[in-house]
C-alpha cells in the first residue's frame, strides 16, 4: 500500500464527510447544491460499513485468516451502543419507564439485567464497545490459534460462530430485544440524535475513527511486526520454523480488528437508529469480504473503496431494481474471484511489479 | 266372580310383574328417572339389543306404544326394541323423551355397551374409556365382557378396565386386588401410573404392591422416553446426513468449499415441487409415487447444475479453497435469486403421499411415517454413495484422483472429467436430499440456507474424507440436540451444540475420524 494511495484515501474520506456536512447544514434546504440529511446518515452507514472492512482486510489480507464471522465484532460494538442508547431514552419511551426499556416492560420484567447495568454512564459503553468485541476475539481466537485452526476449517467456525450469536440475540430470554433488537432511539450524550447537526457530527467522526483505524492499521502492517504476520499469512510453518510464534501474531491482529469492527458497529448505530439480530447474519459476514476483495485484498486503502462502491450499488440496486440486486452481487462474488484476483486497486496496479501477492494455497486433499 | 276376576288379572300379571324386575327396558316407558335408571341397567345387562335401544334414545327414534311396547323408527319401519322384530304396534306412538340427566347417563352407556360391538377395535376402544372412568359400577358388565371375549387383545384391554375398576372399587379381597395391580403394572403407561397413584385406604400390602408398581411404571416409561428421544435424535441426525452427505464429497472428498450446497438442495426440493405438479396434471393416478419419482428427477437437475458449476467456476478455482468458498456463495445468492425469480418468494405447497403420513404407536413409542421414511431414506442414499464410491469404476477413479491426481492422470484417468462427475454425484446427493426435505421443510428459495451451516459443520466434525464420519457425526448431533431440547429449549440447544462444535473442532481440527498419512498435511 503506497503512501500515496492512503493519503488520497484519507483526504477523500474526511474532506468529503467535512463537505457532505457543510453542505447540508450551511446551505440552505431549497438549493440545489443541499444535501439532504438522508444522504449524510446513508454515508455514514457506508463509512463504518468501511470500518468493518478495513477490520476484515487486516486479518484477511495481512493474516491470511478469512473470518466469515467479522459482523459479529460489528454487531456485538453496535449493541454496546445501542444499549446505551437505549438507556438514554429514559422516560420517553412508550411505556413510560425510567429504568427499563420499553421491551423490557412488555415481556413483563420486573428489573435491569445484570448486564444492563451501567449502561447509562457513556464512558462504560465506550469501553464495552472496545472489551465485548476484544474479549469475544481473544478468547475465539487463543483457542482457534493455538490449536492451530486454520484456513477453511477457520473460516467455517467463524461462521458458526456469529450464526450461534444470531441465534442467541434472537431469543427474547436474552433480554437485547429479541427479534425488534434495540431501537426507538432519542439522543446521545444528551444532543437529540435526529437534528441535521447531530447527523453530521457523527458522519465526521465517523470519517475521523475511520482516518484513525486506516493509520492503525498501516502502522501496524508496516512496522516489524507486520513483516512477520505477511510472512505468517505466506508460509505459516516456515515462520513458526523459524522461531516466531505465529498464533502470538494472530492473535493480536484478530483481537486489534475486532475491536475496530465493534466500533465501526458503535458508530454505525446511532446513524441507522436500529441494531438488530439479523446483523449477525453469516450472509453479512460474508458480504464484508467481499467488499474487501472488490477493492484489493491486503491494501487496507481498497477496503474502504470497496465497501463504499459496493453499498452504493446495493443502495441503487435495492432501490431501483431489487430483483437484480442479488444477482448482481452473486456477479460480482464470482467475477472478483475469477478475473480479479487483486480487486479494483490490483487493476489500476497492475502494471506496478509489486502486485498484491496472492496466498499461495496447497490443494488441499493432494 | 270378582274374586276370580282378580285372581286371574293377578296370574296374568304376575309373570309381567316378574319380568319387570328382570327387564332392563321397561323403565324406558316411564317418568325420566325410570328412563335413567333403565339406561343404566341396559348398559351393564349384556342385552344383544340394548346398544341399538340406547343409541335411538339418544337420536330420538325411540318411541313407546300405550301397551308398553318400544319400538325404534328406521325410515318407515318400526322394529320392536326388546326383540328386535319388525312389527306395527296398536295405538298411538309416544316418542320417548329425554333431559340432561338421562342424557348423561346414555353417553356413560353409550361407552360401556361398546363393549359388545362385532368390531374388535371398537371394543378395545370401549374398554379403553372404562379404562379412563374405571366406575364400580361397570364391573358386572366387564365380567360378563371378559366371558364372552375370545379376542387376546380386546380381552386384554377389559383385563385392564377390569382391574381398574375393581381397584376403584376397593372391596374385593386382596388377591384379587394385588392381581388387577399386576395388570396395571404390566399395562406401565402413565394412566395405569396416576391411577395407581391416587389408591386410598388400602391394606399395607397393596399399597406396597401399588407403590412397587408405580415405580417399575416410572421405569418403564424413563425407558420409553429415552428410546423416544433416540428416534427423534435419529430423524433429526438423518435429516442432517442428507444434507451433508453430497457435501462429504464436494468437500470431505474433492476438498471444494462449495457454498452454494444448500442451494442443490433447495433446487431438489422444488423439483419435487414440478414434478407432483406435472403428476397432478399429467397422470393423477401416480400421485402416490410423486416423491419416488421426484429423487431421480432431482438427483439429476441438481448433478446436471453441478457438473455445469464445476466445468464453468470451479474448475478455475482448485487450489484456492478461499476463492472457492467466496465464488459459490456469490453463486448461491444467484440461484436464490433466479429461483425466487421464477417461482416467488413465498412457500411452495409440497404434499406428502398418503403413505407417508400418520404414525404408529409401539409400546411408547410414537413413530410418524414420514420421519421413519427419511431415516429410511438417508440410510438407503449414504448406502448407495458408499457402494458407488466402492465398487464402481467411477467410484475407483474418483478414489485414485483424490488420493494421487499425478498418478491417476498418469494411468490414463481423465482427472478434470472425474472432477466433474464427482462433484455432480455430491450435487446430485444434495438434490435427493432436497427431496426429503420438501416433506418436511417449507419449500421456499432459502431453504437451503438453513442447512449450509449444520451440513459443513457435520462434515467437519465427522473428519473430512470419510463418510463414516459424517453419518456418525450427523447422528451424534441430531441425537445430541434432540436431548438437550427438553432441557434448554430448541434454540438455545442449537446453541450449546454449536459451542460444542466449535470447542470440539479447537481439540480436535480435524475432526473424529481424521485420515492419517500424508494426505492430511498438504
Amino acid at each position: 500500500m503506497s503512501r500515496a494511495s492512503l493519503t488520497l484515501c484519507l483526504t477523500m474520506v474526511l474532506g468529503g464527510a467535512a463537505l457532505l456536512a457543510l453542505l447540508n447544514l450551511v446551505v440552505p434546504a431549497g438549493s440545489a447544491l443541499h444535501v439532504p440529511t438522508y444522504t449524510v446518515s446513508l454515508f455514514g452507514k457506508y463509512l463504518s460499513y468501511a470500518m468493518l472492512a478495513v477490520a476484515v482486510d487486516l486479518v484477511w489480507g495481512f493474516a491470511g485468516i478469512l473470518s466469515l464471522g467479522h459482523a459479529a465484532f460489528f454487531a456485538l460494538g453496535g449493541y454496546a451502543m445501542g444499549m446505551y442508547l437505549m438507556r438514554q431514552i429514559g422516560t420517553r419511551g412508550v411505556y413510560g419507564n425510567a429504568i427499563l426499556p420499553d421491551f423490557m416492560v412488555f415481556l413483563n420484567w420486573k428489573s435491569l439485567p445484570w448486564y444492563w447495568q451501567g449502561f447509562d454512564h457513556p464512558a462504560f459503553a465506550i469501553v464495552m464497545v472496545l472489551v465485548v468485541p476484544g474479549l469475544l476475539a481473544l478468547v475465539f481466537g487463543w483457542l482457534a490459534f493455538r490449536s492451530r485452526v486454520t484456513g477453511v476449517y477457520l473460516s467455517i467456525i467463524t461462521q458458526a460462530l456469529t450464526y450461534a450469536l444470531l441465534l442467541a440475540f434472537f431469543r427474547n430470554d436474552m433480554g437485547f430485544g429479541g427479534n425488534n433488537g434495540l431501537t426507538d432511539f432519542k439522543d446521545m450524550f444528551g444532543i437529540p440524535l435526529h437534528a441535521d447537526a447531530t447527523r453530521d457530527g457523527l458522519l465526521v467522526a465517523t470519517a475521523i475513527f475511520l482516518a484513525l483505524e486506516l493509520l492503525i492499521a498501516r502502522y501496524v502492517v508496516t512496522s516489524r511486526f507486520g513483516k512477520v504476520l505477511i510472512a505468517v499469512r505466506d508460509a505459516e510453518s516456515r515462520t513458526r520454523f523459524l522461531g516466531y510464534r505465529p498464533e502470538a501474531y494472530k492473535l493480536f491482529v484478530f483481537v486489534l480488528s475486532a475491536v475496530m469492527a465493534g466500533v465501526g458497529g458503535a458508530l454505525y448505530v446511532p446513524q441507522v437508529g436500529i441494531i438488530n439480530p439479523s446483523e449477525f447474519s453469516p450472509a453479512n459476514s460474508i458480504e464484508a469480504v467481499i467488499w474487501v476483495a472488490v477493492g484489493g485484498r491486503g491494501t487496507l486503502v481498497g477496503a474502504v473503496l470497496g465497501a463504499v462502491l459496493v453499498n452504493l450499488g446495493k443502495t441503487f440496486f435495492t432501490g431501483a431494481l431489487p430483483e437484480l440486486w442479488l444477482f448482481a452481487l452473486g456477479a460480482v462474488f464470482i467475477m472478483v474471484t475469477l478475473v480479479l484476483p487483486g480487486g479494483l486497486l490490483g487493476l489500476a496496479r497492475r502494471r506496478a511489479p509489486r502486485a498484491v501477492p496472492a496466498a499461495p494455497a496447497p490443494e488441499p486433499a493432494e | 266372580m270378582n274374586l276370580i276376576r282378580v285372581l286371574l288379572l293377578m296370574f296374568a300379571l304376575c309373570p309381567f310383574a316378574a319380568q319387570a324386575q328382570d327387564d332392563p327396558f321397561a323403565g324406558l316407558a316411564g317418568n325420566y328417572e325410570a328412563i335413567r335408571h333403565a339406561v343404566e341397567a341396559l348398559a351393564v345387562s349384556g342385552n344383544p339389543n340394548a346398544a341399538a335401544t340406547v343409541a335411538a334414545l339418544q337420536a330420538g327414534t325411540l318411541f313407546a306404544a300405550p301397551d308398553q311396547s318400544l319400538w325404534i323408527r328406521q325410515g318407515d319401519t318400526l322394529t320392536n326394541a326388546r326383540t328386535g322384530v319388525t312389527g306395527t304396534p296398536e295405538g298411538d306412538l309416544r316418542r320417548v323423551r329425554v333431559n340432561n340427566a338421562v342424557r348423561r347417563a346414555i353417553e356413560e352407556a353409550t361407552g360401556a355397551l361398546t363393549l359388545f360391538a362385532p368390531v374388535p377395535a371398537k371394543r378395545i376402544k370401549a374398554a379403553a374409556d372404562l379404562f379412563a372412568q374405571h366406575d364400580a359400577a361397570m364391573l358386572p358388565m366387564l365380567e360378563r365382557a371378559l366371558a364372552k371375549e375370545t379376542d387376546p387383545a380386546v380381552r386384554g384391554a377389559i383385563e385392564q378396565a377390569y382391574a381398574a375398576a375393581l381397584l376403584a372399587a376397593g372391596v374385593a379381597p386382596v388377591t384379587d386386588r394385588l392381581a388387577a395391580i399386576d395388570v396395571l403394572r404390566r399395562r406401565g403407561d402413565l394412566d395405569a401410573s396416576n391411577l395407581l397413584a391416587s389408591l386410598t385406604n388400602q391394606p399395607p400390602q397393596v399399597a406396597a404392591a401399588a407403590a412397587r408398581a408405580v415405580a417399575a411404571i416410572a421405569r418403564v416409561q424413563r425407558l420409553w422416553a429415552l428410546a423416544q428421544g433416540v428416534f427423534y435424535g435419529l430423524s433429526l441426525g438423518s435429516v442432517l446426513l442428507l444434507a451433508a452427505a453430497g457435501l462429504a464429497i464436494t468437500f470431505g472428498v474433492m476438498g471444494v468449499i462449495n457454498m452454494a450446497h444448500g442451494e442443490m438442495v433447495m433446487l431438489g426440493a422444488y423439483t419435487t415441487f414440478l414434478v407432483q405438479q406435472a403428476i397432478g396434471a399429467y397422470a393423477p393416478a401416480l400421485a402416490g409415487a410423486g416423491v419416488v419419482l421426484a429423487v431421480p428427477a432431482a438427483f439429476v437437475v441438481a448433478g446436471a447444475v453441478g457438473i455445469a458449476v464445476e466445468r464453468l467456476l470451479i474448475r478455475f478455482l482448485y487450489g484456492r479453497p478461499l476463492e472457492t468458498l467466496l465464488a459459490t456463495w456469490g453463486l448461491s445468492l444467484a440461484l436464490q435469486q433466479a429461483v425466487r425469480s421464477i417461482f416467488g418468494a413465498s412457500n411452495r405447497d409440497v404434499t406428502s403421499p398418503g403413505w407417508m403420513s400418520g404414525a404408529a404407536q409401539w409400546g411408547g413409542l410414537t413413530i410418524t411415517f414420514n420421519r421413519l421414511y427419511i431415516i429410511v431414506f438417508a440410510a438407503l442414499v449414504v448406502a448407495a454413495l458408499m457402494a458407488v464410491l466402492r465398487f464402481t469404476p467411477l467410484g475407483l477413479r474418483m478414489r485414485a484422483v483424490t488420493q494421487n491426481r499425478r498418478m491417476a492422470a498418469a494411468m490414463g484417468i481423465r482427472t478434470p472429467w472425474i472432477d466433474a462427475l464427482t462433484f455432480g454425484l455430491g450435487s446430485g446427493v444434495a438434490g435427493m436430499a432436497g427431496v426429503a426435505l420438501s416433506q418436511i421443510d417449507n419449500v421456499s428459495p432459502n431453504l437451503g440456507q438453513g442447512y449450509i451451516i449444520d451440513s459443513f459443520m457435520v462434515v467437519v466434525f465427522g473428519g473430512v474424507g470419510n463418510l463414516w464420519g459424517t453419518l456418525v457425526s450427523a447422528l451424534t448431533l441430531g441425537i445430541v440436540n434432540k436431548f438437550l431440547e427438553p432441557v434448554a429449549g430448541a434454540v438455545l440447544a442449537k446453541i450449546f451444540v454449536l459451542v460444542l462444535l466449535i470447542l470440539f473442532i479447537q481439540r480436535k481440527p480435524r475432526g473424529l475420524f481424521p485420515l492419517k498419512g500424508r494426505a492430511v498435511e498438504a
